[in-house]
């Protein structure tokens, strides 16, 4: 029946448009480096004891990587709660890593001894800020999901229970 | 009680005030958002893009590894004005200017009200009697409000 016939070639059609361009949505989220669902990109630093702290030594966990300064409010703010997050979530496989973008590392490894941080904290680089995208504003969090591809980006000061909620269904997910 | 007493109190107290002010001739709380000493992004860009007009001494009171990633071209880094170094050098730079040059300072490290930087060096040139002082003003962070829009920027120091 002809009719019959073009409904069914104008849905194939339709499919087939929403399928590349999802296709095309998912490229240009995965592409960019930073970008969501892209893989976060590798590192090799040392903490503030000097001892090795590279991502892949977290691999098949949930990564909260987050960038901050101690001369930046909001960033000083959520401190506290992701040292919570570090105690409440590690046992079922969530590591926090601070990355510091301060110029100098005398008053980060003050701020390290006085908030008693419980994860590691490197210094930070330009290169590794433009590896994840550019770090143009503190503070910025990612959330790495197990398979090392990046899950969530906060820029800002992140809506806790919006984070928590996320961490919580990385953390649920298969290894 | 002689008469002149309260004449003379309220002549000492208005000498105090007028001293106040001369000293401090304008403070960070005109950087309050929407007044004359704030420049917006479009507006810069317009400035730093016209033909015509003075063109600003642009210096960049943020934090060098923000400002090695990505900043404005034509910018001076100065170092963070939180910090003496950064004051030092910013002091260092004007000194030889007059005090009618037009400067703009920016940073963009945080949100607006929590920036560290840019009420310190504004005070800094408002104490050196610079009169032609202007702020970037960033709402949210130098890459939301400038490089995502698509603004002009360079890497390196």
């Amino acid at each position: 029946m002809p009719t019959r016939r073009i409904v069914l070639i104008i849905v194939a059609i339709a499919i087939a448009v929403a399928v590349y361009e999802g296709a095309q949505h998912r490229s240009a989220k995965g592409t960019h480096p930073g970008a969501v669902d892209s893989p976060a990109a590798a590192f090799n630093l040392q903490d503030l004891d000097g001892k090795p702290l590279s991502l892949s030594d977290y691999r098949g966990k949930v990564v909260l990587l987050n960038f901050w300064a101690t001369w930046c409010t909001p960033c000083r703010g959520e401190i506290p709660q992701f040292i919570d997050y570090q105690n409440k979530y590690g046992p079922q496989g969530l590591q926090l890593v601070g990355i510091s973008m301060d110029d100098d590392a005398k008053p980060v490894h003050d701020f390290y001894q006085q908030f008693k941080m419980n994860y590691p904290v490197a210094i930070g680089s330009a290169g590794l800020a433009e590896s994840y995208g550019g770090v143009l504003g503190l503070p910025v969090t990612f959330l790495i999901g197990r398979d090392g591809r990046i899950a969530a980006k906060y820029v800002g000061a992140v809506e806790l229970p919006v984070l928590q909620q996320k961490i919580e269904s990385l953390l649920s997910s298969a290894r | 009680m002689p008469k002149s007493i309260p004449f003379l109190l309220v002549f000492a107290l208005a000498l105090y005030s007028a001293t106040v002010r001369a000293q401090s001739p304008s403070s960070s709380s005109d950087l309050a958002p929407g007044s004359a000493q704030l420049l917006n992004p479009d507006e810069l860009l317009k400035l730093l893009q016209s033909p015509a007009g003075e063109k600003p001494l642009l210096l960049n009171a943020g934090p060098s590894l923000l400002y090695m990633q990505a900043h404005i071209p034509g910018a001076e880094y100065i170092g963070a004005a939180s910090d003496k170094q950064g004051l030092d050098k910013l002091r260092a730079r004007v000194k030889s200017l007059p005090h009618d040059k037009l400067i703009v300072l920016y940073c963009g490290c945080c949100p607006w009200s929590h920036c560290p930087n840019v009420r310190p060096a504004y005070n800094q040139l408002n104490a050196m009697g610079f009169n032609h002082v202007k702020v970037l003003y960033i709402a949210n962070n130098f890459g939301t409000d400038w490089v995502d829009k698509g603004y002009p920027t360079i890497k390196g120091q």
